[in-house]
């Protein structure tokens, strides 16, 4: 199971909270009326599936119901950032400070956010 | 070919088997072939056998970046049935449970073919409406599937709880009695071993990198990890990475892939008689000729390459088996693993002529590719040597997410199958 930074409660939650929804980044045509057939299927259809990095939307459904964007290892399945919608698509950090920012972050768990185990 | 059969067993048997011959041979690559197929699964090697068989052209590479049988078809639940909804459906998928019946001797290999029953259960008022609109549909198509009570279904799959206090009540089951299982790598090595004697190059260990397009965009050959190889044919079967690989010659196509797992059980005694589904609580279940009971899990919600899945997945499958077969509590599950299917956004496979001349493509099968391993390969060999796709294959084409002429399994059982 993803373990997920959600960018607006800036939290770290479990896949359960959050729905998968899609490449990120297609824009809809304005004129979505008078496009043709193949920009049609480009649009609505035609997906990069990257294997590698991919810019993705998610929806923390069962948290703060907002979409967000995400950049993901479809190899590794890890997460190299997530960033609020409507953003531009975001450089990925380097390697180093990748590895720096997760050191900072503390692992949120229950013991230590709600109480005692025990 | 040696052909395998009782005398050669006896034969072997008194000088200790020392006789019997590799299967398939593993040469090195030519310069250039007629046909190059992309993708040593089921699909392709089935695809290079008829090729050789049906239309003659011999002169077929089937490259493979892992090992022949290495991806989705060692991978899958074996299961086989034929009772779609749409004409487009029941055509290929039909098509290939008849070659399914005739398999092991058209091979000479014995792919264990078990027509011992699929069973779909039916949970609630919707379920029931639906899979009654498909058993007419078959019907009137001429294929088999018919209505179970609760108590008839029960008589069939006698593990089944269909108490009314059951967490998951039943009020009735679709039964395609033809419907079964087979052994998945059989599959494989038996089309590779066919297909190789008819002159086939079945080249493993060789990962495909780029398309080399002529000056019309026409195809050229393949660049890989081996060198060049030329082919002006080149059919793409590469199931999970049809994406990647349709990308090298640039063809973008709606695909999705998503892990999907399955697991198995330890070894039992015989106790499960046939194949059952249930859509609506996500369970998939029969039992293998080792005794493992074989469990099918959903997909994961994210595309992924990683051959692997969310551990809630799986949970929430043996959660609905236990439900269902509350004599399987406490079973010990022995291995889990996970697949890369390819999934369109009709949930229907494509198989057809790519814009690009020279390339013809097989895939989309999503989370149901095995069943259509035979009828697939067969067709999409007719549409390799003709270049213009078989009748029962036509709707099947890419073109149609242009159009909009899709043909919307996902919508018909309201979930991937």
């Amino acid at each position: 199971m993803l373990l997920i930074h959600c960018p607006y409660c800036e939290e770290d939650r479990s896949e359960l909270e959050f729905r998968w929804a899609g490449e990120a980044h297609i824009a809809r045509p304005d004129a979505i009326s008078e496009i043709s057939d193949e920009e049609f299927a480009e649009y609505f259809f035609l997906r990069n599936n990257e294997k590698g990095l991919t810019y993705e939307r998610w929806r923390h459904m069962h948290g703060c119901g907002r979409f967000f964007n995400a950049a993901r290892d479809t190899v590794s399945d890890r997460f190299l950032m997530t960033y609020k919608a409507g953003l531009p698509k975001q450089p990925i950090p380097v390697a180093e400070e990748r590895a720096a920012a997760a050191e900072e972050k503390t692992v949120e768990t229950w013991e230590a956010t709600e109480g005692d185990a025990r | 070919m040696r052909k395998y059969s009782v005398f050669a067993i006896a034969r072997e048997a008194m000088r200790a088997h020392k006789g019997w011959d590799a299967q398939w041979i593993s040469p090195e690559p030519r310069s250039a072939y007629d046909v190059i197929i992309i993708g040593a699964g089921g699909h392709g090697l089935g695809a290079a056998y008829y090729l050789a068989k049906q239309h003659g052209i011999t002169n077929v590479a089937v490259i493979e970046r892992g090992w022949l049988g290495g991806g989705n078809t060692g991978r899958n639940t074996t299961i086989i049935r034929s009772n779609y909804l749409y004409d487009e459906s029941m055509d290929i998928y039909e098509h290939s449970l008849k070659l399914w019946e005739g398999l092991s001797q058209e091979l000479n290999y014995n792919v264990m073919y078990s027509p011992r029953g699929v069973m779909m259960l039916s949970h609630n008022t919707h379920d029931q409406q639906s899979f009654k609109r498909h058993i007419h549909a078959n019907r009137l198509y001429g294929i088999d599937n018919e209505w179970l009570t609760p108590e008839q279904a029960k008589a069939f799959c006698p593990p089944l709880d269909i108490a009314k206090t059951a967490r998951y009540p039943i009020n009735g089951a679709a039964l395609q009695r033809r419907g079964g299982t087979a052994r998945h790598d059989a599959v494989a090595w038996g089309y590779a071993r066919a297909a190789s004697d008819r002159g086939v190059h079945i080249i493993q260990n060789c990962e495909v990198t780029g398309i080399r397009r002529g000056p019309n965009g026409e195809v050229q050959g393949v660049e890989t990890s081996k060198g060049f190889i030329g082919a002006r044919k080149i059919g793409v079967s590469a199931a999970g990475h049809s994406s990647v690989v349709m990308q090298m010659a640039g063809v973008r196509v709606p695909l999705a892939s998503n892990p999907l797992q399955a697991l198995v059980s330890e070894p039992l005694k015989p106790i499960f008689p046939c194949v059952v589904m249930s859509n609506t609580v996500h369970a998939y279940i029969s039992q293998s000729d080792k005794g493992e009971l074989v469990i099918g899990a959903g997909t994961d919600q994210y595309n992924s390459y990683s051959q692997t899945g969310g551990l809630q997945i799986i949970t929430h499958t043996l959660d609905a088996i236990c439900e269902l077969f509350p004599i399987f509590r406490r079973v010990k599950m022995m291995r889990q693993w996970g697949g890369i299917t390819d999934n369109t956004p009709d949930r229907s496979p494509i198989q057809g002529v790519t814009p690009v001349p020279g390339l013809f493509v097989n895939c989309g099968w999503g989370t149901g590719g095995f069943k259509a391993t035979p009828g697939s390969a067969n067709l999409f060999a007719h549409l390799i040597a003709t270049g213009a796709p078989h009748r029962l294959a036509a709707g099947l084409n890419l073109d149609r997410f242009r159009t909009g002429r899709l043909i919307d399994e996902a919508a018909a059982a309201a979930v991937a199958h």
